[in-house]
């Protein structure tokens, strides 16, 4: 015990001397959440569109003003006929086009199916499919309108988005973003930390002391565990000020989810650095082993369900896939334990192994 | 120029001579290639919805049958408790609620409009926004077939056994969508020429950025430093292994992407490996200077994985960046991933030319004669 507390003094100084790497390993998360935050958004706004007008008449108008009129779409061209498109399209000066057809105002006006063509770069089918969904609601919000006018048969939806009236990505990303700045942080800085004192040497004075394999762990955690707290809650504050995200849950149910997370990537961490053999493959292998899962399969940008079954079922020992749906779930849906219990569970699960594998494959013996 | 061709040839024996290195360089961007491609992807596949129909008329299940066969919705729950689809929007197991309230249909005979509810969890509000809109569309069209059978007007009314002709006198848009450069909204295609980028990319920075802190750390680079070598000389001799392959690795990956993954290439290769060739002297140049502010390895991967991270999220490789604010955009100028991302979408979706290309391409040689140049300063034969 005695010996414990000797090495998590050690280890405090370690950290608190290494002013530089202090100030990264705290500030770091919190200029990574403010930047990706803001630059992270997969919302369709302003988009560049061209009317195609072949012949203008009160119909063309109407619908023409609609578009102008919201936020979503930003009129950069209104065109007699569609030659231009294709150019116009190529350099990217517009991102839609609608077309109306040349009797499209006569044939409302007659009561006949008016058609129109919904143009869009699809290039990116992410947003393309998007733009294409916001423009052709508007035409239906219209077209409901005009039926509504002439007493026609409609049906009206009511709709309510729940979670995230505002439907703002910043919602959507930032507590995904806690998860991908934390793991970074804390497995790439136990990497580093250990490996660093397996090549230096030092790491056999720690061997040939009375400390246990399970001591020298403990300690060379407990630093970053603090650490690592303290950025969760830096982040909270800054998502809450910042973004204004809302905390709708419990936040100290947040904060508990947060260790268990952190301890989680500490383990992995650690687990990287008794495997490998010099910082340098230690850093590769923790950049391979926690960047990419976590960008790519923590469903932090790219929503899990629309992945093929293979990578589904791989996401599911991602620990920041079960800590991204509990901070979701926390802090947008407000639902407690009595909701996330499973994803918990999961998350404590994954720890457990982690944590087991690193004590076991940390040698006391050097080869 | 012997010098520069010794240097390099050195620098070739050291890669091909570690394996760990090696295996590193071709692997994780291959699996990267191959995982991302697949991972990355806002497909909104068919919408998991809870169903309340306190109706339970024909019209009401008839409409939910419209739904359930519009391929954009499955129904996995259906009852009339409004308590239990709550339930399940909380718990996460579906992600759209309709509920069609009682006396639906005695509505929609009497005064032909109605309302129906939809409750979307709309946590990922770009896709509650298209999954609205698909279900504005099955609504629209299942009361423009409804209005035909409901209000007949006598002219139109269509003899039995055929189909009722357009309703005269009830508006209706038909909208027709089309997706240019990529009509099967294949997002893999969007995907790999980005993700080619990205390959390209963490081979050039990260492996000369530790590179040569790795000379710095062993002491090798003082030996360099007092041979006859000039500094020009120096560079050009570490760069070009690098360069060459990072040139293999993108030609290795664009045939990995066309045999794998059968992206289109409408565009000209020629060009896209000329502007390859360009862009790969700014990535090596950032790596460069990294590698000269600062003294160890892992200071080395440290800087190198900040910027590299803070390049490849704003390069609208993985969100668009017409969606960042402005701010951001005008960042992301600065950012020589972004542009080349666009170029080689550009080329290889899009068939664009060298006139399309013109701008981006300008910027990235902007930013690698900086980078150079800031990189050739700060290098020192002489150590303090």
């Amino acid at each position: 015990m005695q010996a414990l507390r000797g090495l998590l003094r050690k280890e405090w100084y370690h950290v608190l001397r290494d002013r530089r790497t202090l100030a990264v390993v705290l500030l770091m998360p919190v200029l990574q959440v403010v930047l990706f935050g803001f630059a992270i958004r997969t919302d369709v706004k302003d988009v560049r569109l061209a009317l195609v007008v072949p012949r203008p008449d009160v119909a063309t108008r109407e619908l023409a003003a609609r578009f102008e009129a919201t936020d979503l779409f930003r009129v950069v061209r209104v065109l007699p006929n569609t030659a231009p498109l294709q150019p116009l399209f190529a350099r990217g000066t517009i991102q839609q086009a609608v077309v109306f057809d040349a009797d499209f105002g006569e044939r409302m006006a007659r009561g006949l199916p008016a058609r129109i063509q919904l143009i869009t770069d699809a290039a990116e089918p992410n947003t393309g499919t998007a733009m294409q969904a916001y423009a052709s609601a508007l035409v239906q919000e219209y077209e409901r309108e005009q039926r509504a006018r002439a007493g026609a048969v409609r049906i009206l939806p009511q709709t309510r988005m729940r979670f995230n009236p505002t439907r703002e990505s910043s919602n959507l990303f930032v507590p995904g973003l806690m998860a991908f700045v934390l793991t970074i942080l804390a497995s790439l800085m136990t990497a580093i930390s250990l490996s660093r004192e397996k090549e230096m040497g030092t790491m056999e004075v720690l061997l040939v002391s009375p400390l246990r394999p399970l001591d020298i762990i403990a300690g060379k955690v407990a630093p970053y565990l603090v650490l690592g707290f303290a950025s969760v809650v830096l982040v909270l504050v800054e998502a809450r000020l910042v973004f204004r995200v809302p905390l709708r849950g419990s936040p100290t149910l947040l904060l508990a989810e947060g260790v268990l997370y952190i301890l989680a990537s500490l383990a992995l961490g650690i687990l990287i650095a008794a495997r490998t053999s010099s910082q340098r493959v230690a850093m590769t292998a923790a950049i391979a082993g926690t960047m990419l899962p976590n960008v790519m399969l923590s469903g932090f940008i790219f929503p899990i369900e629309s992945m093929p079954v293979p990578l589904r079922v791989i996401s599911h020992v991602v620990p920041a896939r079960w800590f991204v749906e509990v901070a979701r779930g926390i802090m947008l849906k407000g639902v407690g334990l009595e909701v996330l219990w499973q994803e918990t569970a999961a998350l404590a699960a994954i720890t457990l192994v982690l944590l087991a594998a690193s004590v076991r494959s940390f040698h006391i013996r050097l080869e | 120029m012997r010098r520069i061709l010794i240097l390099a040839w050195a620098e070739v024996l050291h890669v091909v001579r570690d394996r760990v290195t090696l295996a590193q360089v071709l692997l994780i961007p291959l699996v990267q290639l191959l995982v991302l491609a697949n991972a990355a992807t806002f497909a909104i596949r068919d919408t998991p919805t809870y169903v309340v129909d306190l109706d339970r008329s024909p019209i009401s299940r008839s409409l939910i049958a419209r739904f359930a066969e519009s391929g954009h919705f499955r129904i996995v729950g259906h009852s009339s408790s409004l308590a239990l689809a709550e339930r399940s929007l909380l718990e996460g197991r579906v992600t759209m609620v309709l509920s069609i309230p009682a006396r639906f249909e005695r509505t929609l005979v009497r005064e032909s409009a109605a309302d129906v509810q939809l409750v979307m969890n709309a946590e990922k509000g770009t896709a509650a926004g298209i999954v609205q809109s698909y279900a504005g569309r099955i609504l629209a069209a299942y009361a423009d077939e409804l209005g035909r059978t409901l209000q007949p007007s006598p002219r139109t009314l269509a003899p039995v056994g055929e189909e009722a002709p357009p309703q005269r006198g009830a508006p209706r848009i038909e909208v027709r969508p089309r997706s240019w450069f990529n009509p099967t909204l294949d997002y893999k295609h969007y995907m790999v020429p980005g993700i080619l980028v990205v390959l390209v990319t963490i081979i050039g920075t990260l492996m000369t950025a530790q590179n040569i802190a790795r000379e710095k750390e062993l002491g090798t680079l003082e030996q360099l430093n007092v041979t006859p070598i000039t500094r020009g000389q120096f560079i050009a001799g570490k760069l070009l292994p690098f360069w060459g392959l990072a040139m293999l690795e993108l030609a290795l990956g664009l045939a990995v992407a066309k045999l794998a993954f059968g992206i289109p290439m409408r565009g000209s290769l020629v060009l896209l490996f000329a502007v390859a060739a360009v862009y790969l002297v700014a990535a090596l140049g950032l790596g460069l200077w990294i590698s000269t502010v600062v003294e160890t390895q892992q200071q080395a991967m440290l800087v190198s994985l900040f910027v590299l991270i803070l390049y490849l999220l704003m390069s609208g490789l993985y969100t668009p960046v017409d969606s960042m604010p402005r701010w951001v955009q005008w960042l992301a100028e600065a950012n020589p991933v972004k542009h080349f991302v666009q170029v080689a979408r550009a080329i290889l979706v899009k068939g664009a030319g060298p006139l399309e290309v013109a701008r981006p391409v300008g910027a990235l040689v902007l930013f690698a004669v900086g980078i150079l140049t800031l990189a050739l300063r700060q290098y020192r034969k002489t150590s303090v």
